[in-house]
């Protein structure tokens, strides 16, 4: 098999005997209805989780995604409650504005040769305080649409509902596995991680590929800002405090190696529905505190790190090759 | 020289210059269409300047490249490779995380609306690597073979793209014997197909088996290029390392010294796959040299002494007694010091002051709680820099802004700071001017004449034979040869290193 | 031991930086610099500075050696969380405020020595190492706190938070206390030449007889006790723990401190005071920004431009513009002396 499959593998055994462990416990858990929540609940992260694999698929890292998305919120409220512009119009400006954060981050880490991390911080305390300096109050939005979209979903059978920010979240997944393994950006993307060097002498971009990661990590937590203030019609500096982290943890609990190189979309969305099962199941349980999803999510990240450093670490060429002589 | 085909590179009179340093210096060289051209040269000789230059990776400081007879200036190696040069380097540089075909392909990878066709790349590469007799899975990830098929899948990439020129830059370094024939007959083809392949390799049969041509390179000037079918191995082995080595004066003097007692000795040391198990001991003021091309286990030999790299049997006795060594830590504590043949990455602390540089290895043996006080590393490092005339405006600046010659002997004076019993120095006067380089053969034997037992690694024979005692021979990893008194010459050298197989041992 | 050059120590950048904040402060509120005595202790912005500089002070005092290695240590806002909630908890169950801070402290070593087994054995890349921590640790500090935020009475933790010794604050005086120790201790013994070393090049290190294993264990090790002491502060402060909010965003404060203060990140050259002086520059721009009205939240604008500003700066483009204007260091002419 395939060695950057096995940490993925890995995680979909886990959830599948989480899930069924969960059903045993709660058979209530087996149902639309929790599977439609688990979607909705989770579509904010999952979309900025898809901007993050890029991301530590190329090697580097993104902090501002949590405040991306909480500036988007307090931008959008404000468009809307305020400017009086229609949602749309807001979404885009939100987007265009999001796409322009990322684009500089992105060109200050390829021209300054800084570390990504530091970079992204700095973004982080700019948006964080950008959002507060607009308003450090949370705005509640009334639109019309607003409404139409919180109560339109596809009645799923068994009464799980399918939310349409639910929807958005799975054709960003789709879109996100076609672009990272299906064009040519996807491969370039995977080139830097695994050698910038060896990427830059077969021809790939380094620089515009670096723009266009963290355009995109951005663009996305930009989205991911207006699902989160169609979830919860409001806008706020603070909202999604720490989204950074959860997502970093769903990348890598999903196998995307955090030194970059090797990943798959289709497993960070594995990595948020396990997060969100947590989450799920702490509240079915009652008796457990929220905290645990914390611990138990650096738990599984500590896990899959140190499964990382064992699958790779061991990286001898083992496989078997016929010569035509 | 037979013009019997066109030449397709030519480079006319290069020179490159880097700060002091000549690189390169007018350096001539050709390759034709269909023939395999070897380059040789020890390390430093500007084999890889020259290299860079033809494929656009450096820019000359003068003379010119012609292809197929006019001038071009290629600004990148990508654009050497779109105007038909293509190269491969020794450490794959392709992306071993990603697909044998993607590795192919990469940046040319056909799409309809965006969208890669996966299907067509796999077909197309299955059928470009079927024409180098190569069946492989091309959907696995290319670092999941062996390095012989991941050279062989760059190659292919570089022809693909290139399609003139073949610059293939130690591509053999790690790779078996059968390996090898594998490579070979890969070159024979492309060969064939009428491609001008350059082969840089320091692996003198591998040269007889394939190439056409040679040119030897020493010290960034050119030796000359000859006909394979003109010289044999004991001309190159000597036309790589010594100016004029037949008619060189014969320095014997080192071996005359006396020799006290017996200081270190390594029984039957060794470590699979780097160095096969060998015995040396070395006595108070005595000086033992190593000679042996690049990648003949030299280096890998030192390593083990020092414990860089552990060594999986074998035992060391320094002064008697039985010591461990198992990371240079250790081999410190043993009193032992060890100049780095790379010393950007393993020897200097380019933002520490020369003053700490000189100190740090007798501070890491003192240990945390046994700190040198200022006045203390100002007396230590004036001490040893002044011994050694380390020429530095002063102690408290960057040794980074220091000269090489200068860099090393401020390695150099921290091993001595240590007051050591048994010294290493790999390739001392590597990338080093005239002068400095002199200085350090003096001082190596100054301090063989304060009884020190040192062990110097080095490619420059007329050095060897001028301080060296004795001089061990290294040829495939394995000590082949001790060479006392009146043997330590160097014509028995050269010979010694060019033999295949026989009298290998005859003084050992 | 080096000799502090104070007359060069005084003219480096970044206290012109912090004078010119001090300057900004004063021209926006006329009373900064004006300091009362009042029951039997100092009063005023200035110490109002120091005492809110203090935590992260302190956190940067343990990050600047484990910066100097070449590494980060991303947990250190979790780790003040879970000391203050152990200290908290203890005491509120009747155990001796002593024996309260001696297990926040310890945890604080043990969190402290998990990063550093990580980075040392396991040779995860610092980052990933101590973002294990930071997304793990406030979870354990809320398993200590049960989720509620722990008010306490203990006189003695609040005297660690609020107290004051010879007129100047507790957090003022531990600050400065952990300052001189750790110099001390690095530059008294050969530790801190030995970090510079690993952190410089960590394969020369290796050749040199350098055991950077055990090093770099005690750098992240006291990084953690560093974290659990700024931790215990905090809670003193508000005579309480909170696991959600105590030392939130301070990991980046600390590193912030540590990069206005000269240390690259990199690694390699650092300085223990001038990253407390790093950390009294982002205090005081906190404290001006508050005086004068602006929300609080403003600071973190302003953060980010200061980072952007030293990111220019320190980048190779800049460097490589400088080093084209300045002229190559003279060398001591050649000596004519055989060896």
């Amino acid at each position: 098999m395939n060695r950057a499959l096995r940490p993925l593998v890995a995680t979909t055994a886990i959830f599948i005997l989480a899930y069924m462990a969960a059903i045993l416990q709660f058979p209530n858990m087996l149902s639309t209805r929790v599977i439609g929540n688990l979607l909705t609940d989770n579509a904010f992260l999952g979309i900025a989780a898809v901007g993050m694999t890029f991301v530590i698929i190329s090697g580097g890292i993104d902090l501002s995604v949590g405040a991306v998305i909480g500036f988007t919120t307090v931008l959008n409220a404000i468009l809307i409650m305020w400017v009086g512009l229609h949602p749309f119009a807001a979404f885009a400006i939100s987007l265009i504005i999001a796409a322009a954060f990322g684009a500089v981050m992105g060109a200050a880490i390829h021209y300054l040769k800084v570390p990504a991390f530091i970079v992204t911080l700095a973004g982080m305390f700019l948006a964080r305080g950008g959002a507060s300096v607009l308003s450090p109050d949370s705005i509640g939005i009334k639109h019309d649409l607003y409404t139409s979209i919180s109560k339109s979903y596809i009645l799923l059978p068994g009464g799980g509902r399918l939310t349409i920010i639910a929807m958005i979240m799975l054709a960003v997944f789709a879109a996100g596995i076609i672009l990272a393994h299906r064009t040519r950006f996807g491969s370039y993307v995977y080139a830097l991680g695994g050698n910038e060097t060896s990427a830059a002498l077969m021809g790939v971009p380094v620089a515009r590929t670096t723009i266009l990661i963290y355009t995109l990590s951005s663009t996305l937590a930009g989205l991911a800002g207006i699902v989160f203030s169609l979830y919860t019609s409001a806008g706020y500096s603070l909202s999604a405090l720490g989204v950074e982290l959860d997502a970093i943890a769903a990348v890598v609990i999903g196998g995307t190696l955090l030194t970059g190189g090797y990943g798959f979309v289709a497993g960070t969305f594995i990595g948020v529905m396990l997060q969100g099962l947590v989450q799920t199941y702490i509240v079915f349980d009652g008796t457990l505190s929220s905290w645990w999803t914390k611990i138990v999510i650096g738990a599984l990240l500590f896990m899959f790190i140190l499964l990382q450093r064992l699958v790779f670490s061991a990286s001898t060429p083992t496989r078997n090759v016929f010569w035509k002589t | 020289m037979a013009d019997t085909a066109r030449p397709v590179v030519q480079a006319r009179g290069i020179v490159k210059v880097f700060g002091q340093h000549r690189a390169l210096d007018s350096v001539d060289f050709e390759v034709r269409a269909g023939e395999v051209h070897a380059l040789l040269g020890e390390n430093g000789a500007g084999k890889s300047t020259l290299i860079k230059i033809l494929t656009g990776a450096y820019q000359p400081d003068g003379g010119e490249v012609l292809l197929d007879g006019a001038p071009v200036q290629f600004t990148d190696p990508l654009h050497a490779q779109s105007h038909g040069i293509g190269t491969v380097y020794q450490e794959v540089n392709l992306l071993p995380n990603r697909s044998v075909a993607e590795n192919l392909f990469l940046g040319h990878q056909p799409t309809r609306f965006g969208i890669v066709q996966r299907k067509q790349i796999y077909a197309q590469a299955r059928e470009l690597l079927a024409t180098y007799g190569l069946e492989i899975d091309v959907k696995a990830e290319l670092g999941s073979y062996s390095v012989a098929v991941q050279q062989i899948v760059a190659i292919a990439r570089a022809v693909m793209l290139s399609g003139k020129v073949l610059v293939l830059d130690e591509p053999t370094a790690s790779l078996d014997h059968n390996e090898v024939k594998k490579m070979f007959e890969v070159v024979e083809r492309l060969k064939a197909r009428g491609l001008g392949i350059i082969f840089i390799t320091h692996f003198l049969d591998q040269v007889f088996a394939i190439s056409d041509r040679i040119t030897i390179l020493r010290n960034g000037q050119l030796v000359g290029t000859k006909d394979l079918n003109q010289v044999s191995a004991t001309d190159v082995v000597r036309m790589m390392l010594g100016k004029d080595l037949a008619f060189h004066q014969q320095v014997v003097g080192a071996a005359e010294s006396v020799q006290g007692p017996k200081q270190v000795e390594f029984k039957s040391m060794g470590r699979a796959g780097r160095v096969a198990p060998f015995s040396l001991s070395l006595h108070e003021g005595e000086v033992v040299g190593v000679a042996g091309l690049l990648g003949s286990g030299r280096t890998e030999m030192a390593r083990l002494m020092f414990g860089v790299d552990p060594a999986d049997s074998g035992e060391v006795t320094v002064g008697g007694k039985s010591v461990s060594i198992r990371n240079p830590a250790q081999a410190v504590a043993a009193g032992f010091g060890f100049c780095p043949e790379d010393r950007k990455l393993d020897g200097i602390f380019a933002d520490l002051s020369v003053r700490e540089n000189i100190i740090i290895a007798l501070q890491a043996k003192l240990g945390w709680f046994r700190a040198l006080n200022h006045d203390e590393q100002i007396e230590v490092a004036g001490r040893y820099a002044e011994a050694l005339d380390i020429r530095a405006a002063n102690h408290d600046m960057p040794v980074k802004l220091l000269s090489g010659g200068n860099q090393q002997k401020v390695i150099l004076a921290r091993w001595l700071a240590i007051d050591p019993s048994f010294l290493i120095l790999d390739e001392p006067t590597r990338g080093i001017d005239v002068g400095a380089h002199a200085e350090i053969v003096r001082t190596i034997n100054r301090l063989r004449e304060e009884g020190l037992a040192l062990l110097v690694i080095s490619s420059e024979l007329d050095e060897v034979v001028a301080y060296s005692n004795r001089v061990v021979v290294m040829r495939d990893r394995a000590m082949v040869a001790e060479l006392h008194g009146a043997d330590i010459a160097p014509s028995v050298i050269v010979a010694a290193i060019a033999e295949n197989t026989a009298a290998t041992g005859g003084t050992a | 031991m080096k000799r502090l050059n104070w007359k060069g120590a005084l003219l480096r950048p970044q206290f012109a930086a912090l004078a010119a904040v001090l300057f900004i402060n004063w021209l926006l509120f006329p009373g900064f610099f004006d300091i009362t005595w009042q029951d039997g202790r100092l009063f005023g912005s200035v110490i109002d500075v120091l005492n809110r500089g203090a935590p992260v002070a302190i956190l940067a005092i343990g990050m600047t050696a484990v910066i100097a290695t070449k590494g980060v240590d991303l947990s250190v806002g979790a780790v003040m969380a879970i000391a203050g909630a152990v200290a908290a908890v203890m005491v509120t169950s009747g155990s001796p405020a002593i024996v309260a801070v001696a297990a926040a402290l310890a945890v604080g070593l043990l969190c402290g020595l998990w990063n550093g087994v990580l980075v040392t054995y396991l040779e995860i890349q610092p980052i990933i190492a101590t973002l294990v921590l930071m997304v793990a640790g406030r979870g354990l500090a809320q398993l200590v706190t049960e989720g509620s935020i722990v008010t306490f009475s203990d006189p003695v933790l609040i005297f660690i938070g609020t107290g004051a010794f010879l007129g100047m604050p507790m957090p003022v005086v531990i600050a400065v206390c952990l300052m001189l120790l750790a110099t001390l201790a690095v530059r008294r013994t050969a530790l801190g030449l030995l970090i510079e070393a690993v952190g410089v090049n960590r394969s020369a290190a290796r050749f040199a007889g350098i055991s950077s294993g055990v090093l770099l264990l005690v750098v992240y090790t006291f990084c953690g006790f560093c974290a659990a002491t700024a931790g215990l502060i905090v809670a003193g402060d508000i005579r309480g723990a909170d696991a959600n909010n105590a030392g939130l965003w301070l990991e980046l404060d600390a590193i912030l401190a540590v990069v206005i203060g000269g240390t690259s990140l990199l690694g390699g050259r650092f300085s223990i005071p001038m990253s407390v002086v790093g950390a009294l520059i982002i205090q005081a721009m906190n404290t001006g920004i508050l005086i004068s009205g602006f929300s609080p939240e403003f600071n973190l604008v302003v953060k980010s431009g200061v980072i952007i500003l030293i990111l220019v700066l320190q980048s190779p483009l800049v460097s490589q513009w400088v080093s084209a204007r300045t002229t190559a260091l003279p060398v001591r002419g050649p000596k004519r002396k055989p060896l």
